[in-house]
């Protein structure tokens, strides 16, 4: 073996011995700095892991929406509008999108309901996310009855339990024919919630939005585009909880490499007093002192790696869902596909292991320079 | 054993078992693309388009379709006090200036 490698070996050896001597103190740093790894790397994996599903499921959402307002609350807009709609060039399809909220009073939870574009639900059924299925214990061919407009109550039939799967999208719709959504919501038929657009050309979506706001000026136009970047965004570090929790952990980060860059304990000062009394270069303690960072910033760094995706991907976050089911009684149960950005981890690396090394070894290099005497001395 | 070989086994196991984790969300995209698929095509028939995360009120359920009144419903001066609009930005073509967008 190279005289350098075995140098560096028998360093290690030391350096370990030295750690292991400070078993409490550097096994309690390792765990805390674990966690904070941890929390950073839950974070990062579940938001980026909900915005490429976001991405990957909703490039199917409609093109372009046309919502009706009026003094700024949006309004039932009239069918109608459509015939100014189609005068647009570049207009292929137009369809009236009929949906809105339903507070079961009994379950103190909010679905969503809905008719499908193309009106596919047979009158009196109704088609439920798994996470109402699952909440109301219901199956296929369970009557459930909806209080309408009215005050009258509706029963409607399950005939389809939306699977699982797509939970992230459906936990909480309900599917019913046109009929039956007016019947119960008591919007009467010439009106629908929005308006669905399918465009020939979608580089021409800003210009037929642009177009839409000119013909029909109550109208706001929603666009494809603008859907699938409120989700690129969406938990964006800027985002409350998020910006608190990169705020604590990036201000941890600091405690830990100021509290080892502005000194030593006496103990580690004396023991680099001895070490140079006896021979030991300046290159030798810093040598040891990277080592000793090294341990345990990568290890805290792998922990809390390991750990965090083991959190978001097979525990299904569990520690963030109290914060994200927030008050809400459906919380659909959706698995997360893993995914890691190399950008991130490296920024992880970065920010935890390279900080901690370098802070350890600069006030190393302070001591390691001066009269080993008056070290031991002071 | 010496100790310098128990460090640089443990520490190589754990890069090691670090580094099978993007092997692993590799693997698991590939096999969940199919899934992805069926619940995209979901979103199409339908006409989704949100995430149905956030149930509590309906602009952290529906985002996309929200404007700047919606959180404030209630009455003019209500401060946004579900948990969830405290995760999620504002989407940017709710806060962009409408003449600045088109």
């Amino acid at each position: 073996m190279p005289k350098s490698i075995e140098r560096q070996l028998h360093l290690i050896d030391f350096t370990v011995g030295s750690i292991l001597r400070r078993k409490g103190k550097n096994g309690a740093l390792l765990f805390v700095y674990a966690l904070v790894v941890f929390i950073l790397a839950s974070v990062l994996f579940f938001t980026r892991s909900l915005r490429n599903e976001a991405a990957s499921v909703l490039a199917n959402s409609p093109e372009i929406i046309v919502q009706r307002t009026l003094t700024g609350r949006c309004q039932f807009i009239p069918i109608g509008y459509a015939d100014s709609l189609r005068t647009i060039r570049g207009v292929l399809s137009i369809k009236p999108r009929l949906w809105g909220y339903y507070y079961d009073g009994g379950f103190g939870a909010n679905y969503t309901i809905m008719v499908p574009l193309d009106d596919t639900m047979k009158q009196g059924t109704i088609a439920i996310g798994s996470a109402i299925a699952k909440l109301r214990k219901s199956l296929l061919g369970d009557i459930i009855p909806f209080t309408g407009y009215d005050g009258n109550a509706q029963t409607f039939t399950v005939a389809k339990i939306i699977d699982h799967e797509s939970a992230l999208v459906s936990a909480d719709l309900i599917l019913m024919s046109e009929m039956d959504y007016r019947a119960m919501s008591g919007v009467p038929s010439g009106f629908a919630t929005d308006l669905v657009l399918t465009v020939r050309n979608p580089r021409e979506y800003a210009t037929i939005a642009e177009k839409i706001t000119r013909v029909l000026p109550d109208t706001r136009p929603i666009v494809k585009s603008e859907i699938l970047r409120t989700y690129d965004a969406v938990f964006s570090w800027r985002a409350g909880i998020v910006l608190l929790l990169f705020a604590g952990t990036v201000l941890s980060f600091f405690i830990f490499s100021f509290d080892k860059a502005t000194g030593l304990s006496a103990e580690e000062r004396k023991e680099i007093g001895i070490l140079k009394a006896i021979g030991w270069e300046t290159s030798d303690v810093l040598a040891m002192k990277f080592w000793e960072g090294l341990a345990i910033s990568l290890m805290a760094f792998c922990l809390g790696v390991l750990f965090g995706y083991v959190h978001v991907f097979f525990g299904a976050g569990f520690l963030f869902a109290p914060v994200l089911k927030g008050w809400s009684t459906l919380y659909p149960s959706f698995s997360l596909t893993p995914n890691i950005n190399a950008g991130d981890m490296l920024a992880l690396f970065f920010l935890s292991v390279v900080p901690y090394t370098i802070a350890t070894i600069a006030p190393a290099w302070r001591i390691a320079t001066i009269d080993p005497d008056s070290v031991m001395r002071s | 054993m010496r100790l310098s070989t128990l460090f640089i086994g443990i520490n190589a196991a754990l890069v090691a078992a670090a580094f099978s984790l993007v092997v692993h969300a590799h693997v698991c995209t590939k096999n969940a693309s199919l899934a992805d698929a069926r619940t995209a095509e979901l979103v199409r028939d339908y006409g989704l388009t949100d995430l149905a995360v956030f149930t509590e009120a309906n602009y952290t359920r529906h985002p996309t379709m929200t404007d700047l009144n919606t959180p404030f419903q209630d009455s003019p001066m209500s401060l946004e006090h579900f948990p969830s609009g405290s995760l999620l930005q504002p989407p940017s073509h709710v806060v962009e200036p409408y003449a600045k967008k088109y």
